[in-house]
């Protein structure tokens, strides 16, 4: 008999099958007295990869450090409204264990001037491991698609690596003390396009362990691996959506004009 | 940072893209226009204009799939840019075919030429079934130019007066040919025509989903309602359980 061919919605699945890993809630935020995020919610599911797209200075890598609370280390700066993760207000909790569960990788990659090998055992072992972590730095490097290149040379210095490697090493090192959310703010602005390709393709892979929220300038890549797409627009979040509904049929004339190029 | 819209090189392009498909539309309607005008009026002239001009729709066909694919391939579109360009390529094929379709009435045309007509009544029947399909055609195209959807949706409700009327004619010449069987080689030639400026609506009406999607965003074909680029669907699943 033939199979009857249906459609799958994956964000209907999603909807059904996950709650909400990660949110803010009427999240506004200041620089002194600029208001740089403004009435900002926004839930992100389990599981899945939530892309932040905007003009600079949207408000988007701002949004993102909020959820961490690296936006805390720039003085002056004010938080209003909520985040919370697992349904817990991460302003309650402690910041170092928050930065355990919500890890971040940055534009540039910023390994250690360490071995590759240490660059991965670091966090596990400030958090308390001891002895050989031979088979976690392993796996942490496979997860970070990284392993069959630098399995050779474990012990050289992470800077020998090339810029796209030591980005995939960074990612290794955030999934090393296995994050529940990651934030990657821009991660392949200064990456070549097989390099982009290779991150593109360990974020996807890493979805099944983690949580990520992904700052990015490059349309194309949001379309390409996001679940979910946010654009912001003077410090506002004016659509949040499945990808392909944000990358073919916009419901906001800003999103359409921004996304084709119109502007920004 | 500048928040208002901008033209964009790319517009241009876009805009050079619908003058290449209105072109071809325009000439395919001439076809179809043409190829009724050859039947009804026995004109080997335009018959021939017919046959002529398939070539130069094929070579537009060819020309816009090439033009839109250089398109996606280096404007990476999104949104309405890319709803445009998918729809262009879907009118495209759709117009080559009206195109062909013509082809075949006036080639049925032809061999009717010399042949003794049929009664007047059937005649205007089918006169009238093709004023209905011209008239869709060029609605379409009418739609397409102004972006309007609604009129693009307005134009769909002519198909089935077209079905109708294709039907009745087909029961007159079975009737014909039943009474009367020097009748058979007009009738079935006549009968092939209707056939030919049914199917032609048919395109006309696949030509209108695809404006509606490319307005819109939504996708009316099948009447799966909106799916297309509108709920954020993935890739279709084959569902094996249910087979």
């Amino acid at each position: 008999m033939a199979s009857m061919r249906t459609f799958s919605p994956a964000g209907t699945q999603q909807a059904s099958a996950a709650t909400t890993k990660i949110e803010s809630r009427n999240l506004n935020f200041y620089y002194g007295t600029y208001k740089a995020l403004s009435d900002v919610s926004l839930a992100v599911a389990p599981n899945s990869v939530t892309a932040l797209i905007g003009p600079s200075g949207c408000g988007k890598s701002t949004f993102l450090r909020t959820l961490n609370r690296i936006s805390e280390t720039i003085k002056n700066t004010r938080v209003e409204g909520e985040v919370l993760l697992d349904g817990a207000s991460i302003m309650d909790s402690d910041v170092t264990a928050l930065r355990r569960r919500v890890g971040m990788v940055f534009q540039r990659p910023n390994p250690f001037p360490k071995s590759i090998y240490d660059n991965i055992a670091y966090g596990p072992r400030i958090n308390g491991m001891k002895g050989k972590m031979d088979d976690l730095v392993e796996t942490a490097l496979r997860r970070g698609a990284l392993w069959e290149e630098v399995k050779d040379k474990l012990n050289k210095s992470a800077y020998a690596l090339s810029g796209g490697q030591q980005q995939r090493l960074c990612i290794a090192r955030a999934m090393a003390v296995e994050p529940e959310v990651i934030l990657m703010d821009e991660p392949c602005s200064a990456l070549d396009p097989i390099a982009t390709a290779k991150i593109e393709e360990l974020i996807f892979n890493i979805k099944n362990q983690t949580t990520v929220v992904i700052v990015t300038h490059n349309m194309q890549q949001a379309a390409r691996i996001a679940d979910k797409t946010g654009f912001f627009l003077m410090g506002k979040m004016i659509e949040f959506g499945p990808t392909d509904l944000i990358f073919k049929n916009p419901s906001k004339k800003e999103t359409e004009d921004y996304i084709t190029g119109r502007f920004g | 940072m500048d928040n208002t819209s901008r033209s964009r090189p790319f517009d241009v392009e876009l805009d050079q893209l619908k003058s290449m498909l209105l072109e071809m539309g325009a000439l395919v309607a001439s076809s179809v226009h043409r190829s009724i005008l050859a039947q009804t009026e026995r004109s080997e002239d335009l018959a021939h204009q017919v046959l002529r001009d398939e070539s130069r729709i094929d070579l537009a066909e060819i020309q816009i799939d090439d033009f839109a694919t250089k398109l996606i391939a280096t404007q990476q579109p999104v949104a309405r840019d890319m709803r445009l360009i998918v729809a262009t390529i879907k009118i495209n094929t759709e117009l080559e075919r009206m195109g062909d379709l013509a082809v075949n009435i006036t080639e049925r045309s032809l061999a009717m030429m010399h042949l003794p007509r049929m009664e007047a009544g059937l005649y205007s029947d089918i006169v009238e079934l093709a004023s209905l399909v011209e008239h869709m055609v060029l609605s379409v195209l009418d739609a397409f130019v102004k972006q309007d959807a609604e009129a693009a949706r307005n134009m769909m409700a002519s198909d089935d007066a077209v079905d109708r009327l294709r039907s009745k004619i087909g029961n007159e010449l079975i009737e014909r040919m039943q009474s009367n069987p020097e009748t058979i080689p007009r009738a079935l030639n006549l009968m092939f025509n209707s056939r030919s400026l049914e199917r032609i609506a048919d395109h006309a009406t696949n030509i209108a989903e695809e404006v509606i999607f490319f307005v819109n965003g939504t996708d009316v074909r099948h009447r799966f309602g909106a799916t297309r680029g509108m709920e954020g669907l993935g890739a279709p699943v084959l569902d094996t359980q249910s087979g």
